[in-house]
C-alpha cells in the first residue's frame, strides 16, 4: 500500500533508521533535556520561606523541657477511692499557704487589735496586691474580722478554707456551678472513680485573680525541617 | 503418559489439599503455629491463646530493642457501657502546649523525627475559627497573646470516621467505646486514612521512630501507646492504656486551666452529659458528617 | 503443548533480545536508569519514606501522581480498541495489539508506584483476596489493586495469546479474543473510574471532591495516553516493514483533539464553578495558578500544564498540523507534558496544600525520588520495548496479519 502523495512525509527510504524525522528526534531530545533540566533544578531540600525568628525550626521533647511535671503523682487516697470503701470520694490538696507558715492566723492576730479601717496595709501583708473586683474592695470583706482562721459569707457564716469555694461562689455562682460539676478547673484520677480536685484559690490567687500570661512550650518542628537529624543520617550511610 | 500424569496429578492435589489444611486451620483461629506465623492474621481474628503469644513477644521485642524489661503490652478490650467524648473548652484554652507533650511524654511518640498528636492553632478574635488564617508555629514569650485564642486539634474520634472506611486492607476501625485503633502490625502505610482525615489527626513514621530508652512509658496498649515500627500510620487513641481502667487521658490531667474534659457520655450524671446540657456544644467541620465524639464549647 | 510453549517462550527471548546497535544502545540506557533507580529504592526501603520530601502535611506526592498519569496512560490503550473492533476500522485494527501493549506497561508502572510509595512494602500482600484482608467494598483503594490487577490479567492473555498464535504462524482464536477485547473497553472506563473515585471520595480535600473528577480523568487519559502510540508507530514506519497507515495515525490524533476538548471543557467547568461560587475550596486552585500568601511553588507549572494541552488541542484540531510530520509530533510531545503535569503534581499537591489546618507545606520531590521514578519509567519503558520487539515481526507476517 502506498503513503498518499501530498503529504509532507519527507524521506520514504525505510531502510535507514529514523530518516526525515530528525524531527521527531529532535524534538525528543528537546522535550527530555528540558525535563531533566527542570527535574534537577526543582530537586532540592527544600527549606521554604520560615523567618528566621519564626518558630518550627528544631524538634523539641519532653525531655528538654523544665519546669513541667509530666509524671504527676495522683494524690495518696486516689487510688482507693476508685475501689475501695472510699469509692466516690473527692479529694482536695490543702489550701494554698496552709503549710507554708502562715497558718494558723490566730497566732498573732488573736492577740492584736482589730482595725476595721479600709486601708492600704503596710505593717504586715504589704507583699500582698490587692486587685480584686472593685476598687473599695478591702481585706475584711472576706476574711473574718474576729477569728482570721476562718472565711465569712455574706449571711454570716464561718467556714474553714478547705471550703473557700463557698465564698468564692458568692459572687461567681455560673464558675461554682460549672466547678462543682467538674467543667470548670481541673482534675485528676478516674472519670469513672476517684479524682482530686482543686480548690477556687489553687489556681486563681483570690487577692488578685487575673490569671497572668505563661511561657508557652516550644511549637513543632516544620514540616521542611523535620528530617534533619534522620536524612544527614540517611546521606552519610544510604548503601548500608 | 499416563504415569506421569498421576503423578502430576496426585502433586497437584496434596499441594493443594495441604494448603487448604493450612488456610482452614488459621481461618479457624486454632494456634496451629508455624502456619499462622506463616499467614500472619489481623490481630483480631486471633484466638485468646494467640494474642497472649503476640503480646508477650513484643513485651519481649521491646526488651531486646530498647532495654528495659518492664515494657508490658495490653489488649484490654473496650469497658461495657462506655462510650467516650471530650470536652474543650475554647474560652479558657491559653495555648501552652502542655498537653502537647504530655501526650508524647504518655504514649512514646517518636521524639526524632518528631511525631506530635496535639496540633495547638493558634486563632485571631476577630477572624473566629478559620482554619486558613490559623498558626500552629506561634512562638511567643507568653501565651494567651491578647488578640488571639487557641484551638487544640488531635483525632475527634469520629462517630462516621473517613479514615476506617478507606483503608485497604482493615488494619483501622472503631471499637465499642468509641476510640478508632489502628493495628501498627498490620497497617500498609499507604496512607489513605491520612489523605481522608479532614482534622490532620493522622501521622506517619516516616522512618524508624526514634525514643531514648529512659523516656519510654512502659504501660503500653496494642492499639494505643506501644512501641510503633517504620512506615505506619499512629494517632491519638484518648490514651486508651489509661482510659479503659478508668483513668483520665494525659491531656485532660495536666491541663493547667483546666480546659479539658473527658467522660462516658452513656453515664447521664457525668461531666461530658452536664456539659452538654449547659454549655452549647460545637464540632469542627460538621459539614463533613463525621460526627465527632470531641466537641468544642465556651464554658463563659 | 509444553514444546510448543517452550519454543514460543524461548523464541520470543531470542526475538526479543536481538537487535541492531540502536536497539542495544536503548536497551542498555534504560538498564543504567533502572539500576540507578533501584539504588535509591534500596536507601528508601533501608531508612523509610523519610529520604522523600512528603511529610505529614502532603503525605501522597510525587509517586502516587504518577501512578496516577500512569493508570490513565493504561486505560487509554483502549482508545486503540474501540474504533478497531466497534467499527471494524481496519487501519487501526493491524495495530491495536500495541495499544495493549502499553497498556501492560503501563498498569506494570502505576503498580510498582504504588509499591514504592508504601511505608511497609512488606505487607502489600495483605491486599490480596484470601490471603489477606482487602477492605471491600468500602475501600476504593482496594478496588483499585483488585481492578488493575485483573486489567493487567486480562491484557496479558490477550497479548500472550495473540503473541503465541502468531509466533506458530496460526489464527488467533476470534471467539476467544474478541470478546476479552471488548471487555477491555468498560474495563479501561472501569480502572480509571476506580482511580478517580480514590481521590473524588474523599470529603476532607476539597480540591478533589467533586462529581466531575471522573470524567476528567477519563478525558484526560484518552488524550494523553495515545500520544506514546503515535511516537512509537512512526518509528515503527520507518524502522520495520510493518504497514501502519498514516490515517491510522491521524485518526487517532484527530479522536484525541476531541478528547482533548472534552477535558478543556470540564477543566473550565471546575474553574467556573471555585471562582465563580467563591468558597473557602477556591484557596487550593489559587495556590496551583496565582499563589498564595507568597507560596508559588507550582504555579509555573500549572500554566505551562494548560499552554501545553491547549497548544496541543490546536494542533491535533486542525487538520493542517495534524496531518504535518513536525506538528504532529510537536503535539504529542505538548499533550503528555501537560497531561502528566496536570495528572500528576498539579492533582496530588494543589489537593493537599493546603492541608486540612491550613497550613502550607510546599512540597518538591528529592532526588532520591525522581530517581525512583525514573527507573520504573525506565522499567516500563524496557517491558515495553521488549513487548513490541516480541511483537513486530509477528504483525509484519502478511499470513498473520491477515488473521488479525
Amino acid at each position: 500500500m502506498e503513503r498518499p502523495t501530498g503529504s509532507d512525509l519527507v524521506n520514504s527510504d525505510q531502510e535507514k533508521l529514523l530518516p526525515g524525522s530528525s524531527s521527531l528526534a529532535i524534538l525528543l531530545i528537546v522535550f527530555l533535556s528540558i525535563s531533566m533540566l527542570i527535574l534537577f533544578s526543582i530537586v532540592r531540600g527544600g527549606v521554604g520561606h520560615v523567618a528566621e525568628g519564626d518558630g518550627g525550626r528544631q524538634a523539641f521533647g519532653p525531655a528538654e523541657i523544665s519546669g513541667v511535671e509530666f509524671d504527676g503523682e495522683l494524690l495518696p487516697g486516689i487510688e482507693e477511692a476508685t475501689t475501695g470503701p472510699d469509692q466516690g470520694e473527692f479529694l482536695v490538696p490543702p489550701p494554698p499557704w496552709s503549710e507554708s507558715g502562715y497558718f494558723p492566723c490566730t497566732e498573732c492576730h488573736a492577740d492584736l487589735d482589730l482595725n476595721p479601717e479600709p486601708r492600704v496595709l503596710e505593717e504586715m501583708h504589704d507583699d500582698i496586691e490587692l486587685n480584686h473586683g472593685p476598687s473599695d474592695r478591702w481585706c475584711l470583706d472576706c476574711h473574718n474580722p474576729d477569728d482570721r482562721d476562718v472565711l465569712r459569707l455574706i449571711n454570716g457564716r464561718l467556714i474553714t478554707f478547705d471550703e473557700s469555694y463557698l465564698l468564692c461562689g458568692q459572687c461567681h455562682g455560673t464558675i461554682f456551678r460549672d466547678w462543682r460539676q467538674g467543667i470548670h478547673g481541673r482534675r485528676q484520677g478516674y472519670w469513672n472513680g476517684g479524682k482530686s480536685y482543686l480548690l477556687c484559690a489553687h489556681c486563681h490567687d483570690p487577692h488578685a485573680p487575673a490569671f497572668h500570661a505563661i511561657t508557652p512550650l516550644p511549637p513543632p518542628v516544620r514540616p521542611q525541617f523535620l528530617a534533619r537529624t534522620a536524612q544527614e543520617e540517611a546521606q552519610e550511610a544510604p548503601h548500608e | 503418559m499416563s504415569e506421569k500424569s498421576f503423578d502430576r496429578r496426585t502433586l497437584l492435589v496434596s499441594a493443594g489439599l495441604s494448603t487448604m489444611a493450612g488456610i482452614s486451620a488459621a481461618a479457624s483461629g486454632k494456634s496451629t503455629g508455624w502456619v499462622e506465623r506463616l499467614l500472619k492474621r489481623r490481630f483480631v481474628e486471633l484466638s485468646d491463646a494467640r494474642r497472649e503469644e503476640i503480646l508477650t513477644e513484643l513485651e519481649e521485642a521491646c526488651r531486646v530493642k530498647y532495654g528495659r524489661d518492664d515494657i508490658t503490652v495490653a489488649d484490654t478490650p473496650a469497658l461495657d457501657g462506655v462510650e467516650f467524648a471530650y470536652g474543650l473548652d475554647l474560652s479558657r484554652c491559653v495555648g501552652c502546649r502542655r498537653c502537647v507533650y504530655s501526650c508524647v511524654h504518655e504514649n512514646n511518640q517518636s521524639r526524632d523525627p518528631q511525631i506530635q498528636w496535639i496540633r495547638v492553632l493558634e486563632m485571631k478574635k476577630d477572624h473566629g475559627i478559620d482554619f486558613a488564617e490559623s498558626n500552629v508555629y506561634y512562638d511567643p514569650d507568653e501565651v494567651p497573646e491578647p488578640d488571639s485564642f487557641y484551638v487544640p486539634v488531635a483525632c475527634q474520634q469520629c462517630r462516621q470516621p473517613a479514615c476506617t472506611k478507606v483503608c485497604p486492607v482493615k488494619a483501622t476501625w472503631q471499637e465499642p467505646d468509641g476510640i478508632v485503633v489502628i493495628d501498627s502490625d498490620w497497617c500498609l502505610g499507604c496512607r489513605c486514612c491520612m489523605s481522608a482525615c479532614p482534622y490532620g489527626a493522622r501521622h506517619f513514621n516516616w522512618t524508624e521512630p526514634r525514643i531514648a530508652t529512659e523516656e519510654i512509658n512502659p504501660d503500653t496498649h496494642i492499639f494505643g501507646n506501644r512501641l510503633r515500627p517504620n512506615g505506619v500510620v499512629e494517632k491519638c487513641t484518648f490514651c486508651i492504656h489509661r482510659t479503659r481502667k478508668g483513668r483520665y487521658p494525659a491531656c485532660v490531667e495536666i491541663c493547667p486551666v483546666g480546659a479539658r474534659k473527658f467522660g462516658n457520655l452513656l453515664d447521664e450524671a457525668g461531666e461530658m452529659r452536664y456539659l452538654m446540657r449547659e454549655k452549647r456544644v460545637f464540632v469542627l467541620k460538621e459539614e463533613l458528617n463525621t460526627r465527632p465524639r470531641f466537641y468544642y464549647f465556651y464554658a463563659t | 503443548m509444553i514444546k510448543d510453549i517452550t519454543s514460543f517462550t524461548t523464541g520470543s527471548a531470542r526475538i526479543a533480545f536481538k537487535g541492531g546497535p540502536t536497539f542495544y544502545a536503548w536497551i542498555g540506557f534504560l538498564g543504567i536508569v533502572c539500576l540507578w533507580g533501584l539504588a535509591a529504592w534500596w536507601n528508601q526501603f533501608q531508612h523509610g519514606l523519610i529520604t522523600t520530601n512528603m511529610r505529614d502535611q502532603v503525605s501522597w506526592a510525587f509517586y502516587i501522581g504518577n501512578f496516577t498519569f500512569l493508570v490513565g496512560v493504561a486505560a487509554a490503550a483502549v482508545m486503540l480498541v474501540i474504533p478497531a473492533y466497534i467499527y471494524n476500522w481496519k487501519p487501526i485494527k493491524e495495530i491495536a495489539i500495541f495499544g495493549e501493549l502499553l497498556a501492560v506497561s503501563a498498569i506494570v508502572m502505576s503498580m510498582l508506584f504504588v509499591f514504592v510509595d508504601v511505608g511497609r512494602p512488606d505487607r502489600v500482600w495483605q491486599l490480596m483476596p484470601i490471603i489477606g484482608t482487602p477492605n471491600l467494598p468500602s475501600s476504593l483503594l482496594g478496588w483499585d489493586v483488585m481492578v488493575l490487577n485483573g486489567y493487567l490479567v486480562l491484557n496479558l492473555i490477550i497479548v500472550v495469546h495473540l503473541l503465541y498464535t502468531g509466533f506458530h504462524k496460526r489464527p488467533y482464536n476470534r471467539k476467544f479474543v474478541v470478546p476479552l477485547l471488548l471487555f477491555s473497553i468498560p474495563a479501561a472506563v472501569g480502572i480509571h473510574t476506580v482511580t478517580a473515585f480514590v481521590y473524588a471520595g474523599t470529603a476532607a480535600r476539597p480540591f478533589w471532591n467533586s462529581a466531575i473528577l471522573a470524567p476528567r480523568f477519563l478525558a484526560s487519559a484518552f488524550c494523553s495516553g495515545p500520544a506514546i502510540l503515535l511516537i512509537l508507530f512512526q518509528i515503527l514506519q520507518r524502522t520495520t516493514h510493518i504497514k501502519i497507515k498514516d490515517e491510522a495515525i491521524w485518526k487517532i490524533a484527530e479522536l484525541m483533539a476531541y478528547a482533548m476538548f472534552l477535558n478543556l471543557f470540564l477543566f473550565g467547568a471546575e474553574i467556573f464553578r471555585e471562582y465563580y461560587s467563591n468558597t473557602h475550596h477556591l484557596i487550593h486552585t489559587q495556590y496551583l495558578y496565582s499563589g498564595v500568601h507568597g507560596h508559588d511553588a507550582l504555579v509555573p507549572y500549572a500554566w505551562a500544564s494548560l499552554i501545553c494541552s491547549v497548544a496541543a488541542f490546536l494542533l491535533f484540531l486542525i487538520p493542517a498540523t495534524r496531518t504535518h510530520l513536525v506538528t504532529l509530533n510537536l503535539g504529542c510531545v505538548l499533550i503528555f507534558a501537560g497531561v502528566y503535569i496536570e495528572k500528576g503534581m498539579a492533582l496530588v499537591i494543589p489537593g493537599m496544600t493546603p492541608d486540612t489546618l491550613g497550613e502550607f507545606y510546599e512540597y518538591v520531590p528529592t532526588l532520591n525520588e525522581v530517581r525512583i521514578g525514573a527507573g520504573i519509567f525506565a522499567i516500563g519503558f524496557l517491558v515495553f520495548t521488549l513487548l513490541c520487539k516480541m511483537a513486530i515481526p509477528i504483525l509484519r507476517d502478511p499470513d498473520s496479519g491477515k488473521a488479525a
